[in-house]
């Protein structure tokens, strides 16, 4: 087993992707306030919501914006209940999760007519780069999603530190009555970065049903919105330190898909991804802390 | 003066069944400074907050250079001229000095936020103003004089007119106070006018031109500084004139001191130290002053003699060493006053019963009815105005609960009262009532040491001043030295 082998690079970035799409919503959030933890039931709600859209039209990228769609109206429950009703936002977020696991599960019953694991060849899967005609290595074997989850992660280092609309976004999340007091509108901008993180989720949701796979199985999003959920806290509110995060999470599943191979029996491979992240997550805390006490 | 820049006509605001502001008329001239003032809960603040935009009057009209508006929105308010620097900072900790200044009117170059524009513009502001304050710096690491510099260059990056500033000095030293004090005029000078809340009189004297006094939510009085005096404001103000500063005691005390400090030297967790070989001793029946700018070690000093750093070694009680954690034998008042001072969320009876519940309770139960009639006792002695024992203390006004703490911690049997900015934020008339409860423990024998960031304070008070500078105790000084002399100290200068 080589780890420098291009595709286990490719399996890295396969594993990374929709957790960081995902992630990507949880920071925006984050930046603005808005401490989402509802990013597990809307990656499973998108990845659903793909696999419905695409097995009706045949079509994959009308999945991509069936899912997008989507999950930007169901994070409009979390944006109309916890900015606009001031329910509590972690209370909300705990029912969507819950809501998207039954639901997800009641509709496929209904709209498949059996649960479990649904695959079908009128299920349209997302072409490969290489299939587009970019056969390079390591990006080759991926959706377009992929090399669009990296490029975001760019824009929004660029759009949040560059920009008008970033700094106020920034200001928004730091001191509620400080951007009050200079006339920003909280309210809208929540509401704009709960939606958009759906719009995300969606993205993540489709890649992870239509990308990573081609199937939809219940529960498949298996934790990933919530390993984005530590990664947003990892990262300090800083993109390119969450996809750092992102990416040891995806290192840690390919790894584990390799020793899978290897004879390690697969309940410890899978486990060890969500290990490996949690202990990341309590080394980032102590050494925070420590640096806190130093400056 | 015939130029107005803003007037507030017949503004009422009325929260629940409190009366803020009743028909409060307020006029403010181009260029001046005027003050507000009255004691806490006057309406002050509910005043400023309609002018700023914060709340929305139930009565009256606002006018800015004669014409009508109507302000819903912070926004509103900035449109329209003003500025306001809340007396607790509303900056971004973790956007720079520059960023807090021009957010909501960034300048921008082909969609980039302009840095460079950004940067210029404060520097030139700085300039003009005598504001300085470093562009790139992060918020965050600031001294609040610094920050509150930043709140006023934000204010008038968006070309203020009228710049409000609530209770501007509450934060500063005094030295830090005359600085924003040139800079009001500075300020003032361009033609800008300045509404100064505030509820110390000598600033008021000092730097205001014309000075308006509210009183339970009416205006009691209107006067031009030049032609007024102290107690005419006073009388406004309280309604009452204040009674002379009790006499200093007589005599030095002869008895063995009841708290010592012994070569104190503590070091934080990178190895500075805060306090270098301080000794004190303070004896029944003296008060001894604290002096000193924020930071000199007063936190460490004060944490160490109250046990709250533990049993350090060179501080004795009654020549025994000090316990660790808070030792029974010191009352304490401290400084922040819904933190270490109070639980807040608990009741008023809970609270002046802390420390006390052994002598009325069992191991197993406390009698509520015992409780209580203490609670109502000590509130009836100490005239602190509640509704009931039974609300949460947060629910008293600032003086209030300050007459709270007091209550419980002058009771209880203590060899050292140790009181930390006793005053601060509470009005004239608490702060009378504070000053003479502190005095009367002190006839009946305490020994107290009190930590003051206000001069007049220690003055009126205290027998021996001590001044901390980095951490060391730099000059003594009688009672009655001369305040520049203290101020002087402080700074660290030497004769």
């Amino acid at each position: 087993m080589n780890i420098f082998e291009w595709s286990f690079l490719s399996g890295v970035l396969t594993a990374t992707a929709p957790v960081l799409l995902a992630a990507l919503g949880g920071l925006l959030c984050q930046v603005a306030g808005v401490f989402n933890i509802a990013l597990e039931g809307q990656l499973l709600w998108g990845a659903f919501t793909a696999v419905v859209v695409s097995d009706a039209t045949g079509s994959a990228w009308a999945g991509v914006a069936g899912a997008i769609i989507a999950t930007v109206l169901f994070s409009g429950l979390l944006s109309g209940a916890s900015v606009r009703l001031k329910a509590d936002p972690i209370v909300v977020a705990v029912g969507l999760n819950l809501l998207a696991l039954g639901l997800t599960a009641f509709l496929m019953r209904q709209i498949f007519g059996s649960g479990g694991t649904y695959s079908s060849p009128d299920l349209a899967g997302l072409p490969t780069l290489a299939e587009l005609g970019l056969d390079i290595p390591v990006l080759g074997p991926q959706s377009p999603l992929v090399p669009l989850a990296l490029l975001l992660v760019v824009a929004m280092a660029w759009w949040l530190t560059r920009t008008r609309s970033g700094l106020r976004l920034r200001g928004a999340g730091q001191h509620l009555e400080a951007a009050e007091a200079v006339g920003l509108p909280v309210a809208a901008y929540r509401h704009g970065v709960t939606l958009a993180a759906g719009a995300l989720c969606g993205l993540a949701g489709a890649q992870l049903s239509l990308g990573n796979v081609t199937l939809f199985s219940e529960g498949m999003s298996a934790g990933r919105g919530w390993i984005a959920v530590v990664a947003v806290m990892l990262s300090s509110v800083l993109p390119y330190r969450l996809l750092l995060a992102c990416l040891l999470f995806g290192v840690a599943e390919a790894f584990g898909f390799r020793l899978q191979g290897a004879g390690l029996p697969q309940q410890a491979a899978d486990a060890a991804p969500y290990v490996i992240t949690l202990v990341a997550l309590v080394l980032a805390a102590v050494w925070r802390r420590r640096s806190h006490e130093h400056a | 003066m015939t130029d107005l820049a803003a007037e507030l006509i017949g503004v009422s605001k009325r929260f629940g069944p409190v009366l803020a502001n009743d028909g409060i008329d307020l006029a403010v001239a181009r260029g001046e400074v005027h003050a507000v003032v009255g004691e806490n809960g006057a309406g002050k603040s509910t005043l400023m907050s309609i002018l700023y935009g914060l709340h929305r009057p139930d009565a009256g009209e606002i006018r800015r250079d004669g014409q009508r508006i109507t302000l819903r929105s912070p926004a509103d308010a900035i449109r329209h001229g003003l500025g306001m620097v809340h007396q607790r900072f509303r900056l971004f900790p973790d956007l720079t000095v520059a960023e807090n200044i021009v957010i909501g009117a960034e300048p921008v170059r082909r969609g980039h936020l302009d840095r460079a524009a950004a940067h210029r513009a404060v520097a030139a502001l700085s300039e003009k103003y005598g504001l300085r304050a470093d562009p790139s710096a992060l918020v965050r690491g600031l001294p609040v004089g610094v920050r509150q510099r930043v709140e006023i260059l934000r204010a008038l990056y968006r070309d203020a007119e009228i710049l409000i500033l609530d209770e501007p000095t509450a934060v500063l030293t005094p030295g830090e106070t005359d600085r924003l004090f040139e800079v009001l005029r500075t300020v003032a000078a361009t033609g800008v006018s300045i509404l100064l809340v505030t509820h110390k009189l000598s600033e008021v004297m000092a730097v205001g031109d014309r000075v308006t006094v509210l009183r339970q939510g009416r205006v009691t009085g209107r006067f031009t500084t030049r032609e007024t005096n102290a107690n005419e404001l006073v009388n406004a103000m309280i309604g009452r004139s204040l009674t002379p500063p009790a006499p200093k005691r007589a005599q030095p005390p002869q008895e063995n001191p009841v708290l010592e400090v012994r070569d104190l030297t503590i070091h934080d967790a990178d190895g500075v130290a805060r306090l270098s070989e301080v000794s004190l001793s303070v004896h029944p029946g003296e008060i001894v002053g604290l002096a000193g700018v924020a930071g000199s070690g007063q936190r460490e000093l004060i944490d160490s003699v109250t046990g709250l750093r533990g049993a350090v070694p060179g501080v004795f009680l009654a020549g025994t060493p000090v316990l660790s954690g808070r030792d029974p034998r010191v009352a304490y008042v401290p400084e922040d006053r819904h933190g270490r001072a109070t639980a807040p969320g608990m009741s008023v009876a809970e609270n002046i019963l802390m420390g006390a519940q052994r002598e009325l309770g069992s191991r197993w139960s406390l009698p509520r009815a015992a409780v209580k009639k203490r609670a109502k006792d000590l509130v009836e002695r100490f005239s602190i105005s509640a509704a009931s024992v039974d609300i949460p203390i947060s629910a008293l006004s600032g003086g209030n609960a300050q007459k709270a703490v007091l209550a419980r911690e002058l009771t209880r049997p203590s060899h050292v009262v140790v009181a930390e900015e006793p005053t601060q934020g509470v009005d004239v008339g608490v702060r009378e009532r504070v000053h003479a409860l502190l005095l009367a423990a002190r006839d009946e024998g305490a020994a107290i040491l009190l930590q003051s960031s206000e001069l007049s304070e220690l003055r009126e008070l205290a027998d021996r001043i001590l001044v901390l500078y980095e951490g060391r105790v730099v000059a003594e000084f009688q009672g009655d030295a001369h305040e520049t002399d203290i101020g002087r100290a402080m700074t660290g200068a030497t004769e």
